[in-house]
This record gives structure tokens, sequence and C-alpha cells, in this order.
């Protein structure tokens, strides 16, 4: 499927002007083989800082966080605050089709480069704008982090234990929500732009980005003004009763995730388990004579609940992850390890499915594992085809095409100006 | 031409898709075609409606009913509903007139089930050979666990966000709803554009083979870097920061009211303790850098909450944002509809439901500048539009659509 076929974006030109919260945007977009340019401040991007880092080696050159957003990306630097900088940028913009930035709203204007002016040099001109709040409103000139938007967007308000502090994933995530619905509107434009020849700006807002995150949360309070809660390692929600369901129980070593559900599915795993639990006498006689055909998700009780819970609790504290993982998959029943990274690395079906690709870096002299397709397509390429830049790593192949020449480069470079 | 230049024309204008699809994972991707101008046509029928209508609150006023349900109307607005019985005698007849009207096909069922009902990818391009066709599912197409169902909470455990939510000394928090089954409709929008765009390209169709668990892994890469290459595994704590402190939400005056504050410089500190008129703080020797500000976090803690306890959430947020600290609401779901913000940017368009009356639809996050999303109908009663799509879409004649009805085809 991956021979030498052309790439769906291999004629499309993006410059990345991204910090840490828009990367996945310019990544997705490389994925599907647009020729990505990251550009960076001379000296290189702050957001090369975030760890981890390779082998703990706190170096702008070894940030796993930016390896893994990066890659698919050439890596120029250029100073746009400079008069030069932008008179290169603007040299730049002819040949360019996507720009993606996440300055503050305004800041490209008092430069005198924003997206009014470059479209008149490039009238197909994409610019997609990503900041924590739109480009206008009231909030829009409101900085946010990955803690503040999954809180504006109300995702945070379901998360976590009811006697804490409402908690965020470790992981920051809200930076992925908006890098990609960045791709998505960036991606309609360049569709309509092919229909019609016309660019235009894609006003990406981070915090709308992550309400999407919050699922059908916001149904409960438009349909009936029910705020739902915050429930820890319980799922709300399923029952007109209010009952909450257990979704994750400690296992002989570690955690899996197993709920009651109705449906037939869920009907069949409730079976299923109930018989496994007998198989090793550990299911009790209620559940044993249970109906489960008769039993209805929508309106079960706390109670009830409850009751079939303790028994599955004590039987799940018997076995492992792994004897849990086979059997749900043998049984065709619903439930799942609570993985780690290990795990998921490890795990058999991703390996089958050949998501893994181990791609060189030769400043490390070492091979890193990466993640490298998004969807199977059955004639697009959708890879990883590059490791993540070095700081101004392409700036003499770039620079080139616009007429600079090493002298130049070496002038510029002095100047401050890459 | 006249109307693209009035900036009325939108992206998926004249592109049509039909949706063999249930609750969440597909039919977003058709939902977010539809708010950009596609004629979107949702597939179920009397035996099998969407899963949303039967087994999912919210119901309005908490009565369930198949025209009731807030998480179906959440996925399905812009949409033509219609039922067609695909397991009758004569319906796969019908189907293929549907997919020659279309110019795509999205499928959630587990992989397998379009197959045996003659749909799978390489039947029906030979209806229509330029056809895009989607499938989502939990684990993909092919490989050894292709088959297993799942839905997205269980997902969420198997690609590692269980396990790094929540604190060290308790269990993992499970995420809200089926989180992955909507990164999932992400990485669908995009790779039903990214397949039209290669059919403008080149006039070939596609078959896309999406599985959410891949999708969910998309936002764990740096997790899974770290311990391919050190060996280490991210481990959930809480809303501690690796760099930032105080970074956390903090309680603030009314019931279950929280505050969430950043701090990521020494000069973010310094404005943040004249800001709560503490400069004390500032000599403070437990906290004068962010070595000690970590090594002291849970006093630091304390000591901001000793003062968010005294204001709304409201309050603090302005007063710290106005200032340029990073600062946030933990806005509840009550909020996120009254947010002057997201209200500004037309996020919540109101809509009326024939059984249900006003409600809101939800809009996409980002906001095109010379296409823009258009939300404008309520999600489809189940067969609201078989007149509709089976007569005026497909051409079936008043006898020809009696005759599907009473032939169970049509119900």
């Amino acid at each position: 499927m991956e021979k030498k076929q052309k790439k769906l974006l291999e004629d499309c030109r993006v410059l990345d002007f991204t910090d840490e919260t828009g990367f996945l945007c310019g990544k997705i977009l490389g994925d599907l083989g647009a020729d990505v340019i990251k550009v960076e401040r001379p000296g290189g991007d702050p957001s090369r800082n975030i760890g981890p880092f390779y082998k703990d080696i706190p170096d702008p050159e070894k940030s796993l966080y930016w390896f893994s957003y990066n890659h698919n990306k050439r890596g120029i630097t250029l100073n746009i605050e400079t008069e030069t900088g932008r008179e290169i940028l603007k040299k730049l913009i002819e040949k360019t089709d996507i720009i993606i930035e996440t300055f503050k709203p305004g800041y490209l204007k008092s430069l005198g480069i924003d997206y009014d002016v470059l479209c008149k040099i490039n009238p197909k001109l994409i610019m997609t704008s990503i900041t924590p709040f739109g480009q206008n409103g009231p909030y829009k000139d409101y900085r946010g982090s990955d803690l503040v938007l999954l809180a504006m967007s109300g995702f945070m308000s379901l998360l976590g234990d009811p006697d804490r502090p409402p908690v965020r994933p470790t992981l920051p995530q809200s930076f992925m929500w908006i890098g990609m619905h960045a791709a998505e509107g960036t991606l309609m434009a360049y569709y309509y732009r092919g229909l019609t020849g016309e660019g235009q700006h894609v006003d990406v807002s981070g915090q709308a980005a992550i309400v999407w995150a919050s699922s059908i949360a916001p149904a409960y309070y438009d349909y009936n003004k029910e705020i739902p809660k915050r429930a820890g390692s319980f799922i709300s929600g399923r029952s007109v009763t209010g009952a909450l369901m257990r979704a994750v129980y400690p296992c002989k070593d570690g955690f899996i995730t197993y709920i009651i559900y109705g449906g037939p599915a869920g009907i069949r795993t409730n079976k299923k388990l109930t018989e496994w639990m007998a198989s090793r006498g550990m299911a009790p006689e209620e559940l044993k004579n249970k109906n489960w055909d008769k039993f209805d998700i929508t309106t079960v009780t706390q109670e009830e609940i409850d009751e079939i819970e303790e028994a599955n609790r004590k039987f799940f504290e018997t076995i492992t992850k792994d004897e849990f993982f086979k059997k749900v998959i043998e049984s065709d029943m619903l439930g799942y390890p609570v993985t780690t990274a290990k795990e998921i690395m490890e795990d058999e079906q991703l390996r089958e499915r050949g998501l893994w690709k181990d791609v060189y870096h030769e400043d490390l002299n070492a091979h890193i594992t990466y993640p490298s397709f998004f969807a199977k397509f059955s004639t697009i390429p959708c890879n990883i085809w590059r490791r993540a830049p070095l700081i101004g790593e392409h700036n003499e192949e770039v620079y080139r095409e616009i007429g600079l020449n090493k002298k130049d480069l070496i002038l510029l470079k002095e100047a401050n100006v890459i | 031409m006249e109307e693209r230049n009035n900036k009325k024309r939108q992206v998926f204008e004249n592109i049509h898709v039909v949706e063999f699809a249930a609750i969440a994972a597909g039919p977003l991707i058709g939902k977010h075609l539809a708010d950009h101008g596609a004629e979107v046509i949702h597939v179920e029928s009397y035996e099998r409606p969407d899963g949303f209508r039967l087994n999912y609150p919210p119901y309005k006023d908490n009565k369930p009913g198949l025209n009731r349900s807030g998480s179906f109307t959440i996925c399905n607005n812009n949409k033509y509903g219609i039922t067609l019985n695909l397991k009758a005698k004569g319906a796969l007849e019908v189907a293929h007139k549907l997919i020659k009207w279309a110019d795509i096909v999205i499928e959630n069922f587990t992989p397998g089930t379009m197959k045996k009902l003659g749909l799978d990818y390489e039947e029906i391009k030979k209806i229509k050979p330029d056809i895009i066709m989607l499938s989502t599912c939990n684990q993909g197409q092919t490989g050894p666990h292709a088959l297993h169902p799942g839905f997205g909470s269980h997902l969420s455990s198997l690609c590692g966000f269980t396990y790094i939510t929540g604190y060290k000394d308790k269990l993992p928090s499970i995420l809200y709803g089926p989180y992955v089954d909507h990164v999932g409709v992400g990485y669908g929008v995009i790779s039903v554009v990214a397949a039209l765009e290669h059919r403008r390209q080149t006039g070939e169709g596609q078959y896309i083979d999406l599985a959410q668990y891949e999708v969910g892994i998309q936002f764990m890469i740096p997790a899974l870097l770290e311990y391919n290459v050190n060996k280490r595994i991210l481990e959930r704590n809480g809303n501690r920061h690796a760099f930032a402190a105080p970074h956390n939400a903090y309680r603030c005056k009314g019931e279950d009211r929280w505050c969430v504050i950043s701090i990521f410089s020494d000069e973010e500190w310094e404005k943040l303790c004249k800001l709560m008129n503490r400069e004390d703080l500032l000599s403070d020797p437990r906290f004068k850098t962010i070595l000690l500000r970590k090594q002291n976090e849970e006093k630091l803690d304390q000591e901001i909450e000793n003062w968010t306890s005294k204001l709304t959430a409201e309050e603090i947020f302005k007063i710290l944002q106005k200032n340029g600290i990073m600062a946030g609401i933990v806005q509840n779901m009550e909020d996120i509809f009254l947010d002057p913000q997201l209200n500004y940017r037309g996020f919540w368009p109101e809509l009326n439901h024939p059984e249900v009356g006003k409600i809101h639809g939800e809009a996409p996050p980002f906001i095109l500048s010379k296409t823009n999303f258009k939300i404008d109908r309520a999600a489809p009663c189940l067969g609201e539009h078989n007149e509709l799509v089976f007569k005026k879409f497909l051409g079936y004649s008043n006898e020809e659509y009696e005759k599907l009805v009473k032939d169970g085809i049509i119900g």
C-alpha cells in the first residue's frame, strides 16, 4: 500500500507557527504527505523545553514531547519581529498553501502580516489561527494552559473523585483536541479551495474544541437542566434513577474496566461474567438466578447495582489483567484492562495491524518507536515519513528555494533573523 | 458563483452521505459534515433504532421515548432520518439505490456485518465505483481482536487514559462518556475530507478502516515514547504539573465551585502574590523559586486556597486573566451553556424539536471565514423523512413507496 505513490498533500506547503497547543494540526497534515515546515524563532521554540526528555537529558533537541507531535515536519528558524524576517516570510508566502499559527489575537496584525495582508500576496492562502478562546469575543485576550482549557470547556467538571477537586489527565489532552479539530477545519478549507480556488481564514477556539470531549454531557443540561457531576471511578447518567455504575475495579495486578451495561452486548456480558464467576464458585445465588434478559439499565436502581458490583468486586480481586483481557476477547464480553504505556506497546492487535514504526534519529544514534498511521486508507498513504526537525535543520534547503545563498544565510544568522 | 461571493456556499454542498451507523462514533462524523452543508441520511429501522434512542439517557423530563433522547439529538442535527429494515427481503436493492445516491457511506457496525448484509466496500463499489466508505469500529477491521466489540469507556482504559487520570492514593478515574469515540469522530472527519480531496484530485473512491483504539493512541504519544525510550510509565498525579506550581483546582465560594490556576514562571508567581495581596509569600523561603514551590506544593496550595475560598470562581477568573495569569472556572454543564465566549461564537444554536421543543445544537469548534457552519434542523424523529428520502431523493413513485412499506422494507 505504501509504494512510491503520490501522497495526497504532496503539493501542499504548510508553514507551521504553532506552540504546543497546535502541534498536532501540522502533524496530521504531514501524516497525509504535506510539506510542513515548522517555523521557530532563532535558537528554537520554547516548547522544546517540555519534557519528558530522551534519556532524561534536558536538552531542546531531546524533548520527547517535541518528537511526538512534530515529526513529518521540516524545520527552519525565522524572526518575524524583524523587517528582514517579515520580507522573507512574504517571499515564502508566495509558495505557501496553509499557515497554522498560535499567536495571540492581534499579534500578527501588529506586525503587519495578518491574514488580510497575506491573502493579498497569495489569495489562495489558508490561514488557521489557534487560540485558547478564539479570535474575537469577550475572552479573546485571555490566556489558556491545558488546565485552564479543560476547566473552561466543562470537561474537568466531569472528572475526578467527588471528595477531591476536579482533576485533569496527567498527560495534557486539550492540545490534542485542539490540534485535531484545527486539522479538520484546515482540511475542509483546503478541499473547498480545490473546488473554488479561494482560500479562507480558520478560527479555532481551544475551549470549544474541548467541549466535544465531554461527549453527551451537555444534553443533560439542555434537556432537563441536570448538571452531571464527577464520579471518580464510576460512570453516571445510564439510569434515570441516577444510579452510578463502577467502571474501575482493582484486580490482582492492577485495575480493570468492567461496567454493568444494558443492550444486547451488555446483557451478553453480564450473563457471561456470571457464568465465569460460577465456574470458580464465586457467583452468589441471586446472580445465578438473575433474569438478565429482563435487566433494564435505563431504570435500574443503585441498590440492585451495588449488590451485583459487590460480587463482581470480590471476583475481580482474584484475577489478573491478562486473564481478564483474554477472557473478554474469547467470550465476546465488554471490558478491558486499565493499561499502561507498556501494555499498549506490547498489544497483539496493534502489532498485527502494523501500527508501530521504528524511526532512526541519527543525532541520537537511536531508533524510537512511533505509532505510524491514524487510519488505514485503501489508497491514501498515511504514515510517519520523517523524524521531528532539529533547530533550523532545513534553513539551507528551504531558503535556497527563495533565492538566498549560503552567504546570505550567514549574514541573516548574525543579524539574528534566522 | 454569485452565492459563493455572498459567502453562502458551504464546503460540502451537494455532497451526499448515508450512515449505517448508531450511537456516537459514526453519526457524529455525519453531523459535522451536515453542519458544513452535506445532505446526510441516518438509516435506522423500527426493529433496531439507534441505541441512543433506546438505552442512553437523558430523556426529556426523564421519560424514555424514541424521540426524546438528548444523546441522539446532539449527534444528529441537520440530518434526514429514514427507517430501512436491511434484513427484510428486497431491502438490499433499496440500499443499493441509496448508495448510488451517496458520495460517502459511514458505518460503525462490528466488522463483517456490512459484508453479511451485502454492503461491504467490495460490493458497493461495483454499484458506485467512486464511493467513499468509512468503517469506524473499536479495534479495526483486521487483526486478532478485530471482532471484539467495545464501548468508549472501556476503550478509554485500553488506550491508557484511565491509568493516568486521578490521584495516586485512589482508584483511577474514568473519563466521562465514550471519550475515545469522540477522538474517532475528529479523525473520522479528517479521513473523510482527505478521501473527498483524493477523489477531487483523481476521481477515485476510497475505503477507510478507522480503529478507535488507534486514534486514541495518537493522543498518548508522549507517554508511549517515554516508556519506549526511558522505560518509565507515566503515573496519574492529580492536577500536578511537571514544571508549574501552583497548578491545581482550588475551592471557591459556593457549593462545589472551583477555579484553576496555573503558574509557569517567577514573573507570574510574583503577579499572583500581588493580586492575592500576599506579597509576604514572595519572600517566604518555602516558595521563592519554582524548585521550592514544587517541593512545598501542598503548603502552597493551602495558601492559594485560603484566598480563592473567599471569592467566587468567576471573580478569580476575571481578576487573574485581566492581569495575564492563566486561570479559569471549572465550568459545569450549566456554565458552558451560559458562557459568553461560547455564545459569542454561536456555539449553541437554538433548534426546535417536534416532540421535545426548544433545544440547542452543538457547533464545530472552528469558524471558517467564507463558508461557516449552519445548524438549523434538530435531529430527526424515527423515520421522519421516509417519504422525502424515498420519493424525492431516490425517485420511488407513490405506489412503489406503499409497496416498500407493506413489504416491511421501509419499517
